[in-house]
């Protein structure tokens, strides 16, 4: 503040300032209502036991854990086993791919880089959706659908996974290049470089790339779909209970599906809420470099 | 047009060099084509003496080789086994070996039937043993186009490395007469973890994105010059073959059934997708970094709280988040109940609009509840952003007596757009082909019956994403519809993309934002 504000001006700046902090808490309470209104539904109705069908009303009249246990009765359990299988499995391959992938063009300057960084771009340009037929029949051949469509998932989202290098690229380009230098001078051997020295420090982008590839499995749906073709026991727990919402089986499974969603979304939820100091600066940084 | 020099352009308002921007990049466009055209040329005249060039190197090598190396020619890896680099010659020697093999067993099958895609279709013929007709598979043009397609790959890959085989012989020779001693196996091991660390990485990621990537998008390329459907479907029904450029005519003519043609409902769709993309962007932008001003402001309290709340639709898978909330406002939803309840309505809203016959409301219901799920993550990204910018740039505007709105649209508004222009580009092109939040919310109702009546089933907030998913997955699945679709897609969002490039100052320039 300059030396020429009046007192009277002071107190003002700071009544206004007053104003519009409670106003913008008042604000923010209505965001965060916003925000938690279906979750709070959604984990109200899972308890809801007088009826299994939508009902205009929010609180439930009788409370208890039917559908949790009608859950069980149900291929949901092999659903969820499916999907956990897929995180994991992709969470620990595709991070592999994606650190492979990123390092050497973060890091390497070799003849064909920028045709190749220039020709995934233009790849990336086209709709994946496409694809999907294809990869389909292709999986089909190789026996990787239906009820094998666990393995098949895991082959199509690891195999194509190194298109997704730019976040951690960024990472690497931040790292000092006169770390490598030193111990290439010192006679260490890129792959001592990369396991001695980068791969140490850049564990917030490894967590960062497991995190988002155990993520992404859970609410893969389309092509989920596509691959276990209505077989129960390849399906993932979106294509599962993307069914219990369709015309005819909302009126019986609506409140399981209340259920299934907080089974799945607790863990899932809680994981990310652990890593999400990772996270943000993964997406900042995605974000800031492009 | 007129052109500004540097310091006219400077003396211009925010808006006038806008324009300036956008007009100068239009009248380029000729200027572009034509550089384009010659960009092309060029290519392809580099491309032919490149081949002389190689040409000329294999003649040479060959004249100026030594047995060995002529030899080489024919059996891939002779100079090498012979010049003490075993590892180096089995293994040139066994990629001829099975180059050759795959060719002469099954290579060769797929490349003739390739033209043709299949000769003999599945239908009835005689069979000796039971003395009757059964209905017989024959050719197959779906593996027929998939392997045509690989057995190119492998035809390419072997061309690539006979000549690095020469190359390599070539080299050895030089090497040798200087008198200095040739690589070891162990040492062109020893070099994959070293100097040639780059191919060892790259080696798994890309095979990967070579099969389950650029293999599929080229043979979808090729679908759309063929007419594989669901009665097409080149082995169990009929076979498909070539067709041309017949495909794209479909798509691109303005005469159909009803007066509704796929030109028609192409154009509606597009339209409907870039007003998607455009507000599911920018209104997430927007609110987005507001929100993130809001928590970041000295004196709010609980910080970490609000985040964190937000943070949830994130975190919680999008399949279950979306379905709940379209269900949440569907016509017997909770949304409905509740206002019914409280007496605001007397009759429950049709938002969702599975039966409406207003296509706005679930045009906009779709948008408000994107702004729902991409918020957070603004949020998220703009609260980094923020606290980069350099605490006295407001300090200083302060003391000037900036007002808040001022500081906002002077100082963080420009950095932000700076900071944040590529992001922006590649937000807008992902929300064109954001399949899931259409899909799930709404799967594209309310039906749109006069271009779904011409053109199969089509809805108003359909996306071309969505539109290309219905037309694989409906009773005909028009495949080759599909993969038309996809390529003019890839179409709009690479001119997209170029324009912004052109135009959008905080791409190009960097010395822009002072």
């Amino acid at each position: 503040m300059t030396n020429n504000t009046s007192p009277k001006r002071h107190m003002g700046l700071k009544a206004s300032n007053a104003i519009s902090n409670t106003l913008i808490h008042v604000l923010l309470i209505v965001i965060s209502i916003i925000w938690l209104i279906p979750f709070v539904c959604i984990l109200l109705q899972s308890f809801r036991v007088e009826s299994t069908w939508q009902v205009g009303y929010v609180i439930p009249q009788k409370w208890g854990f039917d559908n949790y246990l009608s859950l069980l009765q149900t291929d949901f359990k092999r659903w969820y086993l499916n999907t956990l299988i897929i995180a994991l499995v992709n969470a620990v391959l595709q991070t592999i791919i994606v650190l492979c992938m990123s390092y050497t063009l973060s890091r390497f300057r070799f003849k064909m880089r920028d045709a190749l960084m220039r020709f995934m771009l233009v790849l990336g340009l086209f709709p994946g959706m496409l694809t999907m037929i294809i990869l389909y029949r292709v999986l089909k051949d190789l026996g990787l659908t239906q009820a094998n469509a666990v393995p098949g998932l895991i082959l199509v989202y690891v195999a194509s996974s190194g298109m997704g290098y730019y976040v951690s690229k960024g990472f690497f380009d931040t790292l000092p290049k006169s770390l490598d230098e030193a111990a290439r001078v010192d006679g260490a051997t890129r792959f001592q470089v990369l396991y001695k020295i980068i791969l140490p420090l850049s564990k917030p982008i490894v967590i960062y790339t497991i995190l988002t590839a155990f993520m992404a499995p859970w609410g893969d749906f389309v092509f989920a779909r596509y691959i276990s073709f209505g077989t129960s026991a390849g399906m993932n727990v979106a294509v599962g209970m993307y069914n219990w919402l369709n015309k005819d089986m909302i009126g019986s499974c609506y409140t399981m599906f209340c259920a299934g969603g907080v089974v799945v979304a607790i863990p899932v939820a809680i994981l990310f809420m652990c890593l999400q100091r990772y996270y943000v600066e993964g997406v900042t940084g995605g974000a800031v470099k492009g | 047009m007129k052109h500004y020099s540097d310091l006219e352009f400077l003396q211009l308002s925010k808006w006038q060099r806008f324009l300036y921007r956008l007009l100068s990049f239009f009248a380029s466009i000729p200027r572009g084509l034509k550089n384009g055209v010659f960009a092309i040329g060029r290519f392809f005249k580099n491309a032919a003496m490149g081949i002389g060039r190689e040409f000329r190197d294999l003649v040479t090598t060959f004249r100026d080789g030594d047995g060995n190396t002529k030899l080489s020619y024919l059996i891939m890896g002779w100079g090498c086994l012979r010049r003490g680099q075993i590892l180096r010659g089995i293994m040139f020697l066994l990629f001829e070996l099975i180059f050759i093999l795959y060719m002469v067993f099954w290579g060769g099958y797929w490349l003739s039937m390739l033209p043709s895609l299949g000769k003999v279709g599945p239908g009835e013929a005689y069979d000796p043993i039971l003395d009757t007709y059964v209905y017989q598979y024959n050719d197959n043009s779906f593996k027929i186009l998939l392997y045509g397609v690989l057995t190119i790959f492998f035809i390419i890959a072997f061309i690539y490395t006979w000549r690095t085989n020469i190359k390599q012989n070539r080299i050895a020779e030089q090497i040798l007469k200087s008198g200095k001693p040739l690589r070891s196996g162990r040492d062109d091991l020893r070099s994959l973890v070293d100097d040639q660390f780059h191919k060892t990485l790259l080696a798994l990621p890309m095979t990967g994105i070579l099969l389950f990537t650029v293999m599929p998008i080229v043979f979808m390329i090729l679908v759309a010059f063929t007419n594989y459907d669901g009665t097409h479907d080149g082995y169990v029904n009929n076979l498909f073959t070539w067709v041309g450029l017949k495909n794209f005519n479909t798509m691109l003519s303005w005469t159909g059934a009803g007066g509704h043609s796929y030109a028609a409902t192409f154009g509606e769709i597009l339209a409907w997708t870039l007003i998607w993309a455009f507000f599911a962007t920018f209104t997430n932008y927007f609110l987005g970094m507001f929100v993130a001003m809001m928590i970041n402001k000295k004196g709010i309290r609980v910080k970490k709280l609000w985040r964190t709340i937000l943070v949830l639709t994130i975190a919680i898978p999008q399949f279950i988040s979306l379905l709940y909330v379209s269900k949440m406002f569907a016509k017997n939803g909770i949304v409905n109940g509740v206002l019914m309840d409280l007496g605001i309505i007397s009759q429950a809203i049709d938002f969702m609009g599975s039966q409406a016959h207003n296509a706005l409301l679930p045009r906009v219901m779709v948008i408000l509840i994107n702004i729902w799920i991409g918020i957070p993550y603004l949020m998220l990204i703009a609260t980094g952003i923020l606290m980069n910018i350099p605490a006295d740039l407001y300090e200083s505007a302060k003391i000037d007596g900036a007002s808040g709105w001022k500081q906002y649209t002077k100082i963080t508004l420009p950095y932000m757009l700076f900071v944040t222009g590529p992001y922006l580009l590649t937000q807008f092109t992902s929300n064109m082909n954001n399949f899931n939040v259409i899909y799930l919310l709404t799967g594209g109702a309310p039906n749109n019956a006069a271009a779904s009546w011409a053109t199969g089933s089509v809805g108003y907030t359909d996306l071309l994403i969505t539109w290309l998913f219905k037309i694989t997955t409906g009773a005909e699945a028009q495949y080759y519809l599909a993969s038309v679709i996809g390529i003019l897609v890839f179409v709009v969002v690479a001119v997209i993309t170029l324009i912004v490039y052109n135009v959008l100052p905080s791409i190009k320039n960097e010395e822009d934002f002072q």
